[in-house]
């Protein structure tokens, strides 16, 4: 157990460095993409654990997102109204959004350790879509649908006065995302990770064995949803701003699909879909850029081809290659490199 | 009390809608259990073609019947398509095959029609008779009513009087004793599907004139509203469909006059909610054992 934690930590440290060499590598808007796809790693490992690992398709983690950046939003507007300023404020402000997503995946997770298939999924869809609706509800704290804008603080002036703002938010949703993935990391192949797989594979022999299924159900989407609301933080600093628009029903198919894409049940998935989820668009908007179209045509083409792509994706691998990405390169290099048989301990909730 | 005459009246209308609308779910739930989490695209995207040919020909009938045949060939292709080769292994995988459709659809409509709001005209006045200073029915209210009447009344002679609809519970209840038996199980299955996406597309085709305005998405509150009405009745439930449609709609009506209209997607939420909690199976059907 020691030494997995180690290796983690050591794996973490090593990703950090070669991250950290990154940022200088790039230019400033690979930087704010590289921040923008660590963000939205929060949010799909956190989905992956839910999903892949606990068994509970959760259709509601964009909205779950919104429940941890509107608290951002608030909390650095006040702190900046009170003329509070330092490093910690911002950290601050992202404990406060995790513990309001944390408390909101709890009651969620308590409904849905009692519901099963469908019925999940449908009260998960129900949150995705009803709670962006709620800004316009109490429009007073969220103002509708202008959302709110985002105080930020400018990097310390000990980095240099010319030092690049992407860069600095880079270092920002890297260091939320590389915690998010420690953290996970360690939990997957902690007692409670094997609780979780052990209630997805089987819940009967699950409480035979003495696992308190409800619980550890809670506790994997209390888990996801706090990851989700740490995710939906940084995107709120990041944009510097939060409006019901950004946490819409299609973020959260598009967590959903990236997940599925990257491969259910492997955390390493997780970052092939988030990568998927800022790259794609910018790709299909270079396309369209390129096919050289009328301005209303491109413009439709150019906001809905993505959502072509990530749906026609998803029916494909689904009905495919249900272990994804991370599916496919593990069966390559299982090719390669045979393996002694043992029996697989990850078992994709797609085929199992 | 006018208002809450008028209030009655409203949520049943709505609720008809979301009685029907519940009840395409049901017919897939039944036929295929899966839960269809398309509908709602799948139902937008025949009301898109409505629109289209009452633009080209003027005529707002041409345009429903469209709507009704397109939501039937929209069945049959998503069955014969994609869903026949989902594996049944785990329920989630319908339900992700399902939401990628949802994407699909809602891209190309957004690619061929644009994604701004529609106006959608209504074929009959919707503001309400008075009767002695008392705020009534619409026009539009009876014709929702009539036509949900007429949907409901077709579809139980069809289950239980023909043939046909002897097939399609037979096939939906005991697939394999059926197949021995000489029934073709897959064709009824698409029929389910074809059958349910036409429901499905006559209930977005009565709702959309009601305020929502034509966009890709605007019938997923509606989705999950129905949903709900579905949950509440029990998937399981055609009565239970129409029974928790009319509730739903009741419920709503109610919230958004003495609550304010932006608070009915909250209202929704807790029924969805509670009824889950309390009664996961639905209040109108029986007990059944969980599978594991």
């Amino acid at each position: 157990m020691r030494y997995t934690v180690v290796r983690h930590l050591a794996l973490t440290l090593a990703a950090a460095a070669v991250l950290l060499a990154l940022t200088y590598g790039l230019e400033p808007f690979r930087n704010y993409q590289l921040a923008t796809a660590a963000a939205y790693l929060c949010a799909t490992a956190g989905l992956t654990v839910l999903t892949g690992l606990s068994g509970q398709l959760s259709l509601g983690h964009g909205a779950l997102m919104a429940t941890g950046a509107y608290p951002v939003a608030l909390a650095q507007n006040e702190f900046r109204d009170r003329d509070i300023s330092g490093g910690w404020v911002l950290p601050v402000s992202l404990a406060i959004g995790v513990a309001t997503a944390l408390v909101a995946g709890l009651v969620v997770g308590l409904a849905a350790a009692r519901l099963r298939g469908p019925y999940l999924a449908g009260v998960t869809l129900a949150v995705a879509v009803i709670v962006p609706a709620l800004t316009t509800a109490f429009d007073s704290v969220f103002n509708g649908d202008q959302g709110l804008s985002v105080y930020i603080e400018p990097p310390p002036l000990s980095l240099g006065a010319t030092f690049p703002y992407e860069r600095w938010q880079a270092w920002i949703a890297l260091t939320g995302a590389l915690l998010t993935m420690f953290l996970l990391t360690n939990l997957v192949r902690s007692r409670y990770g094997r609780h979780f797989r052990a209630v997805r594979d089987d819940e009967v022999a699950a409480r035979l064995a003495g696992i308190n299924v409800a619980r550890t159900q809670v506790l994997a989407f209390v888990v996801s949803a706090a990851c989700a609301g740490l995710g939906g933080g940084l995107l709120a600093v990041l944009a510097q701003s939060v409006s019901p628009g950004a946490f819409s029903l299609t973020l959260s198919l598009f967590l959903v699909m990236a997940v599925v894409i990257g491969g259910l049940g492997r955390l390493a998935g997780a970052v092939w879909g988030a990568l998927l989820l800022v790259l794609l668009p910018q790709a299909s908007h270079s396309l369209t850029e390129a096919l050289s179209l009328s301005p209303s045509a491109a413009q439709r083409l150019d906001g809905n081809l993505p959502l072509a792509i990530f749906g026609t994706t998803l029916v494909v691998v689904m009905l495919l290659a249900p272990g994804g990405i991370q599916g496919l390169l593990a069966r390559l290099a299982g090719r390669f490199r045979p393996r002694p048989v043992t029996a697989p301990d990850h078992r994709e909730v797609g085929t199992s | 009390m006018d208002r809450f005459v008028f209030l009655t009246f409203d949520g049943l209308s709505r609720g008809a809608v979301y009685a029907a609308f519940a009840l395409a779910l049901v017919l897939i739930w039944r036929g295929a259990r899966i839960v269809n989490f398309a509908q709602g695209a799948m139902a937008i995207a025949t009301v898109y073609a409505a629109y289209s040919v009452t633009s080209a020909t003027g005529s707002y009938w041409l345009g429903f019947g469209a709507a009704l045949l397109c939501g039937l060939a929209l069945g049959v292709l998503v069955e014969r398509g994609v869903m026949r080769f989902v594996g049944h292994t785990s329920p989630l995988n319908a339900v992700i095959v399902a939401l990628g459709l949802v994407l699909v659809i809602q891209a190309v409509l957004g690619m061929v029609y644009g994604n701004e709001f529609r106006p959608s005209e209504a074929p009959f006045s919707r503001t309400a008779f008075t009767v002695g200073g008392l705020a009534f029915l619409s026009r539009y209210d009876l014709f929702v009513f009539a036509a949900v009447v007429t949907l409901m009344v077709g579809l139980a002679l069809l289950f239980t009087r023909t043939p046909v609809g002897l097939r399609l519970r037979a096939a939906a209840f005991a697939p394999e004793v059926s197949r021995l038996l000489g029934v073709n199980v897959a064709g009824m299955r698409t029929l389910a599907w074809a059958l349910a996406s036409a429901v499905g597309a006559l209930a977005a085709m009565l709702v959309v004139p009601t305020g929502l305005g034509l966009h890709p998405t605007s019938m997923d509150l509606v989705f999950v509203t129905a949903f709900t009405a579905a949950v509440v009745g029990g998937l399981d439930s055609p009565l239970g469909a129409v029974a928790g449609g009319l509730a739903v709609g009741l419920l709503l009506s109610y919230v958004s006059g003495y609550a304010g209209a932006e608070m009915t997607p909250v209202a929704v939420l807790l029924l969805l909610l509670a009824v889950l909690l309390v009664r996961p199976s639905g209040l109108f059907s029986g007990v059944a054992a969980r599978r594991v």
